[in-house]
């Protein structure tokens, strides 16, 4: 019984997230908006994850995804925890990693150099965002103060 | 693929020997290992460092991209909000236009002695003063007016002299801008319904789109684009006033432009170049503010100036340029036949100047009998000529009848029967679908028509030539493209069509066009397109929502008409805002419109609450809420996602409503009014003072109880609001503070305007709402 009122629940999150983006109203969604919906169910795909998951549930290259699919798809993410969220210490731990010299702060230069070339590189676009949010006026991105600014609290 | 680096080899695998085919694998496998105790062991070397690097990298891009994806989620929500208040708050206007139609034509009957602003406002045909244009000469110019002095013929140094005049804040002379229209007044009666402009001797056109009297925006565009000129030819694509603060200047400059090249600038009107929206957008309240003696004059011209701008542009006989969209209905030729200045409006209704014919009066069936008491047909028409000029009257059908009965009789026989007089029958509040939106005014096929003392039926005329005339320009200014096929209503608006992609290519199709390029939405990046690639919208305010909710935008076409956007964002702070707090921003300030909504419906809502909470708990679950919120603003929003900024949750995760208010409260204290005329005040408060400003001819701040009393009699039955006499009269008593018969509006307004309490610096609310019984 709270299975079932449990996975509704779930249902209802998603058909949530979906209809904000079904702009006709008919249960479809532009493909292109496929990462920001799984995101925003508090998910964390990389983007491999992403272009896997949109190849199961395109309809046929039309650039659409409709909801019959998308439901079940999203379901198994979410009841399988598949794209788990980081959590703040792994994300310092993770620009601590990137700060060779240990001083607490990264430069621009590094931070760009290691964003845009590797992993899932950056456009140049993000990358120019990405600093415009981080760096403080010293043009030094402080990231312990930063992680915990920009962790976005879950939706209730 | 490189060598690898013989380090990395030499310390776990066999020396690399170039083949590619090292065992990265197992190193890639061992490095996953070790990766996870070299984060938390922080061990040094090369190869820890290259892994755990990429790691990182890959980690931190997750994350940072989830976090962009989230803020675009709010800002998409935030985007929802204004829009959807935007376009509700329209249709509430076109609801009420009939009304302030009623009311401008009725208010000269309240007072009837000669002309005056309201009917020099809506019969703008016969006016002696006004046509003598040499009246501007009259106007006296101080020496110490320190702005532009212009003199026509325009130059180019009269409206470079405009240009940086409006940059320093200053406001040009009466005398001169009077001129100013007078001219572009001429110059655009001999101007076609459609112009039509070639590329061959040009190099590019630009096309800008809404403006909305942001100034800014306009000198940006010149900044970047480069100043109007013989070589710099430009489309404005309408919309060039209301809800931006520097209107006026916005037109001046654009019509100033117009007069110097009148070849190479071009305007095409929007739905916003009418009187009628003027008075509830602030576009009226400007030029009134900002010209105190003349602005009656100016606002007189804009109305002539706004009917006569061409209503469409076409480039090359391959694209069209108009502001809103197109319907089903639409025909080039039959547009370019019609005489576009006899629309004044979107929401002055045309009526028949035809006999006693009046299809309004369709709508007064029931209290027929009653009203052929205090009437009498044709004949009574040409005795109301004391009041103002004959033609003005002869124009007026139906209504003016009773109007000249009104004059001397009781105002309570009028307003009985004029609550019915408006084309849509007052019972229904909702704003969707309504059957007297623009595009279907028309519901009834049989005229009840007065003949001597009694009536006769007679069938309905087919449409009328200049109700076709009028479709078909609203159409024009009013629709939006949809992605489904088809035209249906624009019920969202209330005004115009939705059209889908087989009508544009028909349309397209049938005049040997090639692509549409269309204003009027708000679009994030300034444009977009649509009907694959076939519709072109191009938005030129940025920021109109909020400082950062959107970029700005102009297509350049060159011969090749292929059109090339350019995008810009006017800041008002120097600093550059991060994306997060633009979000923040955009998202605080369309909660907060939104929690005002709230608020004015807040009767209705506990109602609808209560229903769902038949043991007055407090609470409801959550889709209860959602569901009594979207039936009863009627406003498409993701409403649980909002839940958390709008309400709190109780303990067992049930919603606690009563926390939708509890923020919220009154200007000043409220006075005794009763329950559900307080609720249409905190709606309506906008449109009310605009109706009380155009009955306070003497802009003294004061009116009249009496004609307080029948204003809101008037207006309450229009809305379909249950108001008896008594409430109104105790209501104008109380709210006559000095006992002298007249009423303050103004401060009896300040009531009614809606208070975020958490940042009102003024504490002496006193009497909270929860006072009064819903």
């Amino acid at each position: 019984m709270a299975g079932r009122k449990q996975s509704a629940d779930v249902h209802q999150k998603i058909r949530a997230a979906f209809d904000a983006f079904d702009y006709e109203a008919n249960s479809t969604v532009d493909v292109r908006e496929i990462g920001t919906i799984i995101y925003s169910l508090g998910c964390f795909p990389s983007q491999k994850d992403l272009h896997d998951f949109i190849a199961k549930v395109e309809e046929d290259h039309t650039g659409y995804i409709h909801l019959d699919k998308f439901l079940p798809a999203m379901t198994k993410v979410l009841q399988e925890h598949k794209f788990p969220p980081i959590s703040e210490d792994l994300l310092l731990q993770a620009f601590e990693a990137l700060d060779k010299e240990k001083k607490d702060y990264l430069d621009p230069e590094e931070l760009t150099k290691y964003m845009t070339q590797e992993g899932e590189p950056f456009t140049q676009e993000e990358m120019e965002e990405m600093l415009t949010a981080l760096a403080d006026h010293r043009n030094q991105i402080h990231y312990k103060d930063v992680v915990s600014q920009m962790t976005i609290k879950p939706d209730k | 693929m490189k060598k690898c680096s013989k380090v990395i080899h030499s310390r776990i695998v066999s020396p690399c020997n170039g083949s590619g085919k090292c065992r990265v694998s197992r190193v890639k496998f061992m490095a996953r290992v070790v990766f996870k105790h070299a984060f938390h062991l922080n061990l040094k070397g090369n190869l820890w460092d290259c892994v755990a690097a990429m790691k990182a990298a890959v980690l931190i891009q997750r994350w940072y991209r989830r976090y962009i994806a989230r803020l675009e989620m709010r800002r998409r929500y935030t985007w929802n909000i204004f829009q959807s208040i935007e376009y509700a708050g329209e249709q509430d206007q076109l609801q009420l236009s009939s009304f302030f139609s009623f009311m401008l034509d009725n208010f000269t009957q309240l007072n009837g002695n000669g002309p005056d602003l309201i009917s020099q406002l809506l019969d703008p045909l016969v006016d002696p003063w006004l046509d003598r244009e040499t009246c501007y000469n009259q106007i006296h110019v101080p020496e110490s007016y320190t702005g532009p002095r212009l003199s026509f013929p325009l130059s180019v140094s009269d409206t470079s002299a405009l240009l940086s005049a409006f940059k320093e804040q200053q406001t040009l002379h009466a005398r001169y801008a009077l001129q100013l229209l007078y001219e572009t007044k001429k110059l655009l009666k001999q101007m076609p319904n459609i112009i039509h402009l070639s590329t061959s001797y040009i190099k590019d056109i630009t096309i800008c789109g809404d403006l909305h009297g942001r100034l800014d925006d306009l000198l940006l565009i010149f900044y970047k684009n480069g100043l109007p000129s013989a070589d710099t030819p430009y489309v404005f694509n309408g919309d060039f006033v209301d809800r931006g603060k520097k209107s006026m200047e916005v037109v001046i400059l654009l019509f100033a432009y117009l007069l110097l090249y009148p070849d190479s600038m071009h305007l095409n009107r929007g739905n916003h170049e009418d009187h009628i929206m003027n008075l509830r957008y602030g576009f009226t309240k400007e030029v009134m503010q900002k010209y105190k003696t003349h602005g009656h004059e100016m606002l007189k011209l804009f109305q002539d100036i706004f009917s006569l701008l061409p209503v469409a542009t076409v480039i090359d006989g391959k694209i069209l340029i108009v502001h809103g969209g197109i319907s089903d209905q639409t025909d080039l030729d039959f547009l370019s036949s019609i005489e576009r200045h006899k629309v004044k409006s979107a929401l002055r209704f045309p009526r028949h100047s035809v006999g006693q014919l009046d299809i309004g009066q369709s709508c007064r069936q029931a209290k027929r009998t009653r009203s052929t008491d205090a009437s009498r047909p044709s004949s009574s028409r040409s005795q109301s000529k004391n009041q103002g000029t004959p033609s003005l009257r002869n124009r007026r059908c139906g209504l003016s009848r009773k109007d000249s009965a009104a004059s001397n009789s009781s105002s309570s026989s009028s307003s009985s029967s004029s609550s019915l007089c408006s084309p849509r029958t007052p019972s229904c509040l909702s704003p969707r679908p309504c059957p007297s939106s623009p595009g279907m005014p028309y519901t009834i096929n049989v005229l009840q028509v007065p003949f001597l003392d009694s009536l006769s039926s007679v069938p309905a005329p087919s449409p009328a030539q200049h109700e076709r005339e009028w479709k078909q320009i609203v159409d024009i200014l009013w629709s939006d493209p949809k992605t489904q096929e088809g035209c249906s209503p624009n019920t969202f608006r209330g005004g115009g069509c939705y059209f889908g992609p087989d009508v544009t290519q028909r349309l397209l199709l049938r005049h040997g066009l090639q692509l549409l390029i269309r204003s009027h939405e708000c679009k994030q990046e300034g444009y977009e397109l649509c009907h694959g690639g076939q519709v072109i919208t191009i938005f030129s305010a940025s920021n109109y929502y909020e400082e950062g909710s959107n970029r700005g935008a102009y297509v350049k076409l060159g011969r090749e008409l292929v059109p090339r956007f350019y995008q810009y964002q006017v800041s008002r702070s120097t600093r550059k805002l991060t994306l997060t707090q633009r979000v923040r921003a955009a998202e605080g300030s369309a909660l907060r419109a939104l929690k005002e909504k709230l608020f004015a419906h807040r009767c209705e809502l506990m109602a609808g609450f209560l229903q769902c909470d038949q043991n007055n708990t407090g609470s409801v679950s959550v889709s209860e809420w959602a569901q009594v919120l979207e039936s009863v603003l009627r406003l498409d929003l993701p409403w649980r996602t909002l839940r958390p900024h709008l309400t709190r949750l109780a303990p067992d995760g049930s919603v606690d409503y009563p926390s939708c208010f509890e923020d919220m409260g009154p200007g000043n204290p409220l006075p005794q009014v009763a329950p559900n005329l307080a609720e249409t005040l905190f709606r309506y408060r906008t449109d009310i003072e605009i109706i009380f400003n155009i009955i306070d001819k003497d802009h003294s701040g004061l009116i009249s109880a009496e004609e307080f009393r029948h204003t809101w009699r008037l207006f309450s039955a229009h809305l379909g609001v249950d108001i008896n006499d008594r409430a109104i009269d105790d209501l104008a008593r109380s709210i006559d503070f000095n006992k002298d018969g007249s009423i303050d509006f103004t401060e009896f307004l300040e009531a009614f305007r809606v208070v975020h309490k958490l940042d009102s610096k003024d504490q002496h609310l006193s009497g909270k709402m929860d006072g009064e019984k819903c």
